[in-house]
């Protein structure tokens, strides 16, 4: 078990403490104590309790034994085992955050080269070392814009095309500030370059996704320009699978760019966890939130890591701090860092291509069904895109289950007006045999 | 075309690279892990949109694992040695914990999916949040938030929005004591609230005098950990909270410390409003060099109509025949979702695992022996080092202090960078900021009594050492694969991508 | 050194308790931190201004702040006024600061709006009686 301390341990130990009972070193404890035993359940010893758990797991149907397209923000992508043989060892899941840097050069340096891999997607300068998921990492992204206005440039304009549960997490967050939201309300099928006309001089920050909840691909050049124009700042957020084959965000003169790295080597595990990204620009640097590492030397010549810009976080600045981030994501950065380090160049790139071609097969079966069609026929897509459906997302998708497989995303829960629509994502995962039953499957209930 | 690979300079004074990055390793050509061909027509790529290059490493699969493998081999970790980092608890990392983890019933489940097909999982998350609520007290939980500071986050949402659900929108001022994590008041300011200090008292308990003083209509709240950071359980805990309460105000508290009194004492039974649970502290889910956490909140029944949601919730009790049916409840007046999705899941799994293990009694047995292994600490070191509070009766941790009149080169610093030499990790350095020069000590319970005998000697010897040979202690550590870095150098000449910026154009 | 009387304090400038130093010269105050504040801060990395030049403002203000590796630590202004100058230098050296605070490592000038602040600060006896 876990307590290694036997009967002349407590002893020995009571002893030295000059206590004769354990009681007695509670025994000044304020009234409030518990004086009944707690109403949770006796010990399991590991076999019952695996055995008790392994059954609570069965009693789940997964991405395994189902057919799925489900994506809006967790996608089931392929995980080489060679990643959690490295997550599974002790010396870096059982670490702490490097704050002794002597000993912790494992992970430091796993974590700069985290920094460098996102930089190098997505052709930013910096970047932290994670954000707890997505939608944390724009909120940040927020945070951080306005406070480099330091408070006088209030409103952010967020694409309705950004995940909404990013948007959502966003109105948690300034909750208690002055900071006001707009962009919700422009039609989802106006293009970037309409959000043009919310940009004046009290906007700090304009977000844009890349690929968008859609999936949909835009060019965001004029955009970038918009804002810049009105001396404001442009986030992006990525799917970093997507950037094996599209152009950086980078590229589009993006401030910032966040991202939710899930698809990077880790697994969908019901929500979390998951991994946020966060790059800027160089000059931005000491305004980002989260930890950062930085090269430098030791005492003995050799090329270390250690965690720097310390001054910027909750432990120095305290209610001085722009966050108030401590633990972030380690272990699922290290994920990322492997998964990327066995794709590498041509690994991605050719990820990327499968979710590509395979998606765009299932959206061309699908479009030729009589009675469905692409929402967005116009726009290019990487691995997701919208559908209309003869009949409400939530039945389609309820009669796909019944032939075991989990459909899109039923659109009309997060975009009122689009209850017909599902949003499904494709990923290398999905083989032809797959995407081939499921147009099957959609081709019955338009003539059910 | 940036060069990928780092062109060292071949002066001599060109620092030695251990370990090589991953960019400099990387031989073009090389592939790690191979994907099929596509086994569908490949459809016309966006031709504007095509990235021209991806500068990402070139390695084999045997590269990465080496390398990683290598690099795992510089860290210290709880299951290579003892870690007593005050507030952190430090706790070991059960093995089942990543077996029940990563169960494929768990692993490969999207959080989108139908709940029928997720039954298992939400009855776990509602179990544990039955659990959580059992161990302290509270009516109501969330496991949305996905760390301790972000679960501080939501706590004091929760609190203003219930003053301003009420009407009160005066009440802005929080109350932190001065021993507080930095997380407290930075979450505070976040929120959009004004923070106060309050001082503690000669006791090491919050000051009631200057505690009484703030209490006025515009008072949101006090934000308390307890036992506090000096390992200590307030003498006036229930006092504190009736005064605040008495004054409309509602009470945080942060539940690092809650190692030292599960099944011993109930938060919630002591009139705390509001607090958040660190699965990574107390419930032995690991650390990860940094994350993940997890940091549930829980709430009195008047506070649950603020929870983040969805919560996970008995949508149909069911009968004798059918079980019940678990789903998601949004509360009415919820602050909002926290963060993308229900949570960390993975992480419950584990600290799920932990509670289902220990059981009743072994939680209360773990808090116990907590308590015991950080007084027997404190009982070998009393006469060796300044404790401010020795004389009390600690709880799971303590705080001495990392200097002496006549040794006065020497810095907590200076000893914790010592300790490594015999093998340990040091404590948590200059925290709490009221005690010069601390040294946050928290053993935990999953410590053996040699590790802990092995520790004090050390810190004796330290003690020796630093009146007859302070040298030694300002130069460590020398046994450790590297030595002291140079932190100056790192925030004045920023390096923080295996290539500069500049190189990227 | 550990207490301010063991620091440099020159005769000619006034002080804050909060380790400001300023230089009158006529209606022009030259303000930066003093000896004492960077040997406690130890290393400066970094100086980032919170007013800009053309900026109004108050005694008491925060004007800049001074990070060190393990610290942060926000500067005030000393008096009201007017910012006529920003150090640039100090972006690019901010280790001037430990070298020479009372020299190159000025951090802005103001135009004084109230004179009679000027008597509110102390002088240089004063400034090295403070204690910790």
């Amino acid at each position: 078990m876990f307590l290694p301390h036997t009967e002349a341990d407590r002893q020995a130990m009571l002893k030295t403490i000059g206590v004769e009972r354990m009681d007695d070193l509670f025994k000044d404890l304020p009234a409030c104590t518990t004086d009944h035993p707690l109403n949770l359940p006796a010990p399991f010893t590991e076999m019952e309790a695996l055995d008790e758990i392994a059954a609570t797991a069965d009693a789940n149907e997964t991405v395994r034994e189902l057919t799925s397209f489900l994506g809006a923000g967790a996608y089931n992508h392929y995980i080489p085992a060679a990643v959690d043989a490295i997550l599974r060892r002790g010396e870096f899941y059982t670490a702490y955050t490097p704050y002794q840097p002597e000993i912790s050069q494992g992970t430091l340096q796993a974590i700069f080269e985290f920094q460098s891999l996102m930089t190098a997607l997505t052709g930013m300068d910096v970047s932290n070392a994670s954000h707890y998921d997505g939608a944390t990492a724009v909120a940040e992204a927020v945070n951080m814009a306005f406070h480099n206005f330091r408070g006088k440039r209030k409103k952010m304009v967020l694409s309705p095309a950004l995940h909404p549960q990013y948007r959502e997490t966003v109105h948690t967050y300034i909750q208690g500030t002055e900071i006001e939201v707009l962009g919700g309300d422009i039609p989802l099928d106006a293009g970037p370059e309409a959000l043009i006309p919310l940009i004046d001089d009290q906007t700090a920050l304009v977000v844009v996704q890349y690929p968008d909840f859609f999936g949909r691909i835009y060019d965001y050049a004029a955009l970038g320009e918009a804002v810049h124009a009105a001396k404001a700042l442009f986030a992006i957020h990525i799917n970093p699978i997507a950037l094996g084959l599209l152009k950086p965000p980078a590229e589009f003169d993006a401030d910032i760019v966040t991202g939710e790295g899930q698809p990077l080597g880790i697994p969908l595990a019901f929500g979390g966890p998951y991994l946020g990204i966060f790059t800027a620009r160089q000059k931005y640097v000491r305004k980002m939130a989260g930890r950062i590492v930085g090269e430098t030397v030791d005492t003995r010549g050799q090329r270390g890591y250690v965690l720097t810009l310390s001054t910027r976080e909750q432990h120095i600045r305290r209610e001085k701090a722009t966050s108030n981030i401590c633990s972030n994501q380690g272990l699922m950065a290290l994920a990322a860092t492997v998964y990327l380090s066995l794709l590498g160049k041509s690994g991605l790139k050719r990820v990327a291509e499968l979710n590509y071609h395979k998606a765009h097969y299932a959206a061309e079966q699908i479009a030729a069904l009589p009675e469905f069609g692409l929402c967005f026929p116009q726009t290019p897509f990487f691995n997701e895109f919208a559908v209309r459906c003869p009949l409400p997302a939530a039945e389609i998708n309820a009669r796909l289950l019944e032939h075991d497989i989990l459909g899109g995303f039923d659109l009309g829960s997060a975009y009122p007006g689009m209850e017909n629509c599902l949003l499904i994502a494709v990923t290398e995962m999905n083989s032809r045999n797959e995407i081939d039953h499921l147009v099957e499957h959609l081709a019955e209930v338009s003539h059910a | 075309m940036p060069e990928i690979k780092l062109e060292l300079p071949q002066d001599e004074e060109a620092p030695k690279v251990v370990n090589p990055t991953i960019f400099e390793m990387s031989v073009p050509g090389r592939v790690g892990v191979t994907f099929p061909e596509p086994d569908v027509p490949a459809a016309p790529l966006p031709e504007s949109f095509t990235r021209e290059d991806l500068p990402l490493p070139e390695l084999s699969e045997a590269d990465v694992i080496r390398h990683f493998t290598n690099l795992s081999h510089l860290n210290h970790s709880v299951d290579t040695g003892f870690y007593p980092l005050g507030s952190c608890t430090m706790k070991y990392n059960p093995k089942i914990n990543e077996e029940t983890a990563r169960l494929p019933g768990f692993a490969y489940l999207h959080p989108l999916q139908p709940i029928e097909t997720t039954q298992g999982a939400l009855g776990l998350l509602y179990e544990t949040q039955e659990w959580l609520k059992e161990i302290s007290g509270f009516a109501a939980m969330s496991l949305q938030p996905a760390a301790g500071a972000h679960g501080e986050l939501t706590g004091v949402l929760i609190m203003r929005a219930y003053h301003r659900s009420r009407g009160d929108d005066k009440r802005v001022k929080m109350l932190i004591p001065d021993s507080a994590h930095g997380t407290n008041p930075a979450s505070s300011a976040m929120s959009g609230l004004r923070v106060v200090q309050i001082p503690s008292d000669a006791r090491g308990n919050i000051d009631l005098e200057a505690l009484k003083a703030e209490c006025d209509d515009t008072l949101a709240g006090l934000m308390i950990t307890n036992p506090n950071t000096l390992g200590l359980f307030d003498e006036n805990l229930t006092e504190i909270c009736d005064l605040v309460h008495e004054a409309g105000g509602l009470v945080y508290g942060d539940g690092a410390n809650l190692n030292a009194i599960m099944g011993i004492s109930r938060p919630a039974d002591c009139g705390i409003d509001v607090m958040h649970f660190n699965l990574h502290k107390t419930f032995s889910t690991p650390h990860g060099g940094g994350g993940p956490g997890s940091g549930p909140v829980g709430v009195t029944a008047e506070l649950a109509d603020f929870l983040p949601t969805p919560i996970a919730a008995i949508v149909d009790e069911g009968d004798e025949e059918t079980p019940p049916l678990y789903g998601w409840y949004s509360p009415p007046k919820t602050i909002g979702r926290v963060k993308s999705f229900h949570g960390h899941f993975g992480i419950v799994v584990r600290a799920y695992t932990y509670m289902m293990m220990l059981g009743e009694q072994g939680l209360r047995e773990a808090a116990r022996h907590a308590v015991l292994n950080a007084n027997y600490l404190q009982a070998l070191l009393r006469d060796t080092y300044t404790i401010p509070h020795g004389d009390r009766i600690c709880m799971h941790e303590f705080v001495a202090e990392g200097h002496w009149e006549d040794a006065p080169d020497i810095h907590a610093l200076d000893i914790s960078k010592r300790l490594m030499d015999f093998g340990f990790h040091p404590p948590t350095n200059y925290f709490p900021l009221i005690v010069p020069e601390a040294l946050m000590i928290e053993p935990t319970e999953t410590e053996n009594r040699e590790t802990l005998d092995a520790f004090a000697d050390a810190l004796i010897r330290i003690a020796e050492e630093a009146r007859t040979d302070p040298e030694v202690l300002k130069t460590a550590p020398h046994k450790t694969p590297f030595g002291r870095l140079d932190e100056v150098k790192a925030a004045r000449e920023l390096v923080l991508c295996c290539w500069l910026p500049e190189d990227m154009d | 050194m550990s207490s301010r009387a063991d620091s440099n304090i020159p005769a000619d400038l006034k002080y804050t308790a909060n380790d400001e130093w300023a230089r009158i010269e006529g209606d022009v105050a030259t303000i930066g931190v003093t000896d004492y504040a960077q040997e406690q801060l130890s290393d400066i990395v970094f100086v980032e201004y919170v007013l800009d030049e053309g900026d109004k403002a108050s005694k008491g203000d925060a004007c800049a702040a001074v990070e060190s590796v393990k610290a942060a630590s926000d500067v005030y202004l000393p008096l009201s006024g007017e910012v006529i100058a920003i150090n640039e230098d100090l972006a690019d050296s901010p280790e001037l600061i430990n070298s020479d605070p009372y020299g190159e490592a000025w951090m802005l000038k103001i135009k004084i709006s109230d004179p009679s602040e000027i008597e509110e600060l102390l002088d240089a006896t004063e400034y090295g009686a403070l204690s910790d």
